[in-house]
């Protein structure tokens, strides 16, 4: 394979005596790169003049496969996307076909889908902070998040008989009913996850090597986000109050009551901040679903056979990463004929150059760990 | 799926610059969709961008349709945060023609336009960096095609690079 090339740096002129650039390799086998992507860094001396993502390790061809399945069995093929948040992705393939059959959702589905969404957003913040703190080595954390995030394991297991790539939903509604301490479990695990959300707070917010290790690392303002299409908690750190739970709600979002956490300065330490606020309004939003959980069927009229009517919708979901998007196209057969993800990962990703060019090496595993990637989902 | 025709001062506004260039202007289920002509493509996104306020590119992808005389759709999804709401532009090009690029307009069309090259094989005119991102970079064949079948592989290639007969 030929090595990559780079885009000559904007500042290779004025660096110092015109010293020597150093092309460094990092990945694919990096502990801190969260899977296998690959990043060509080129260097002077520790500050880095530009980098080149090499990915593409993890490809399967997921939207090749979803052109010779049924819309049904497409499915479980979503989970293996970003598979620490097989819940947002099977949610969001589900509300699209749903729209091409235009189907209505019993309220009582609705509410189930959003209790385990937002359970699997904390579960994908958590694994998150455990290794984005690990990276810049911290490393209590990722013990006491992996504590946590196998109660949220535990009670999807508990549902559905998965732990990770749950396929929890169907398309028309979902396949089984909730369990019988469904409610107690999850009510038990926000008042153990606010508690320990002020131990996490305790450990790191405070902590002087965490904070100079993240305070005005990676900086990524409001304009360049937009411009780079950056969604999720990283616009929301940079200032712009903007979810698409609020902005343009699904499944009964708008019943709730949550707040949207932003903050100013659009680095590493306000991401942060950002997702760990975030954790606190899914909890508030699975109590309010849990004490309103409505009674009633749990699917709606579909049939055995899916054959939507010809046509295209874009259908796109607040995943716990960004924007989590599926065009698809049918043109009234069994099998979808074009499904397009617009997945966060792969996106946000694109942004890593503009975020490392002139911060130091060593800050480089800290953004990266900032956007929070998930390579099954950048790779597709 | 019910489509109706999209009215109102932002459809009309770009029928009245670009004209006929504008082929439709629906509201497909709800959605807000554009056809232009591609040739137009680049200059109605400017357009979009600039007057309208859609600072915002989610996602640039294409759809084939191998029995068509203009055999690949290119699809732009556009959104503004000002008033929140979404346009879906689409443009008709024909095998081996070249789409614009939106590069300069979004930095976000960097990999976007690289994965529709990618997997498709569309290449775009004055891309800055137009190299594959998925696949292999020699790897032959454009996967996302119809023609292209879903056990196919580059042969030659996976036995070069991975010493093995078969990748399946």
């Amino acid at each position: 394979m030929p090595e990559a090339t780079l885009a000559p740096p904007p500042s290779a002129d004025a660096t110092l005596l015109d010293s020597n650039e150093l092309v460094l390799n990092m990945g694919p086998q990096h502990p801190s790169t969260h899977g296998v992507l690959r990043v060509i860094l080129k260097l002077d001396g520790e500050t880095v003049l530009g980098t080149d993502c090499v990915i593409g390790y993890l490809h399967r061809g997921v939207e090749k496969i979803a052109e010779n399945r049924t819309f049904q069995q497409f499915a479980p093929y979503v989970d293996r996307m970003d598979y620490v948040a097989a819940v947002s992705n099977g949610l969001g393939y589900c509300l699209a076909i749903e729209k091409l059959l235009d189907v209505e959702i019993p309220s009582r589905a609705q509410a189930v889908r959003v209790i385990l969404t937002e359970l699997n957003r904390i579960a994908s913040h958590l694994l998150w902070l455990g290794t984005h703190a690990l990276d810049i080595g911290a490393i209590t954390p990722v013990f006491l998040c992996f504590r946590e995030r196998e109660d949220v394991l535990m009670i999807f297991e508990k549902y559905c008989g998965a732990r990770l790539t749950t396929h929890a939903f169907r398309i028309g509604g979902l396949q089984y009913e909730t369990y019988d301490t469904f409610e107690k479990d999850c009510l038990a695990f926000c008042d153990t996850m606010e508690e320990r959300l002020k131990e996490y707070h305790d450990l790191l917010t405070g902590n002087r090597i965490w904070v100079k290790r993240t305070k005005g690392v990676g900086i990524l303002d409001a304009a360049a986000c937009k411009d780079y299409g950056v969604t999720g908690p990283l616009i929301r750190a940079a200032g712009v109050e903007w979810d698409l739970r609020k902005a343009q709600p699904y499944c009964g979002y708008e019943n709730y009551d949550f707040d949207i956490p932003t903050a100013r300065n659009g680095d590493t330490f306000d991401r942060y901040m950002v997702r760990m606020e975030e954790m606190v309004q899914s909890c508030r939003i699975i109590r309010q679903a849990v004490d309103g959980l409505p009674e009633g069927p749990i699917k709606g009229k579909v049939g055995k056979v899916l054959k939507p009517p010809p046509g295209e919708t874009y259908v796109s979901i607040e995943a716990p990463k960004g924007e989590l998007g599926y065009y698809v196209v049918s043109d009234g057969s069994l099998q979808p004929y074009r499904v397009r993800v617009r997945p966060p990962s792969f996106v946000n990703l694109g942004a890593l150059d503009k975020m490392c060019r002139g911060s130091l090496v060593a800050d480089v595993v800290a953004i990266i760990g900032t956007i929070d990637i998930v390579l099954g989902e950048v790779d597709r | 799926m019910p489509a109706e025709p999209w009215t109102g001062p932002l459809p009309d506004s770009l029928k009245e610059r670009f004209g006929d260039s504008v082929e439709k202007a629906t509201v497909l289920g709800g959605q807000q969709l554009l056809v232009v002509a591609a040739a137009k493509a680049r200059e109605v996104i400017a357009a979009l961008r600039d007057a309208h306020e859609f600072d915002y590119l989610v996602d640039v992808t294409a759809v084939h349709w191998p029995e068509k005389d203009l055999q690949f759709e290119m699809v732009w999804i556009l959104y503004s945060f000002a008033s929140n709401q979404r346009v879906r532009v689409k443009a008709a090009l024909a095998e081996g023609a070249k789409a614009p690029t939106v590069t300069d307009l979004y930095s976000t069309a960097n990999w976007l336009e690289r994965e529709v090259y990618d997997m498709f094989g569309i290449e775009f005119e004055n891309h800055p960096d137009l190299r594959r991102i998925l696949m292999p970079d020699e790897w032959d064949g454009f996967p996302l095609r119809k023609e292209y079948g879903i056990v196919q592989q580059d042969a030659a290639w996976v036995r070069e690079n991975l010493k093995i007969e078969s990748a399946q």
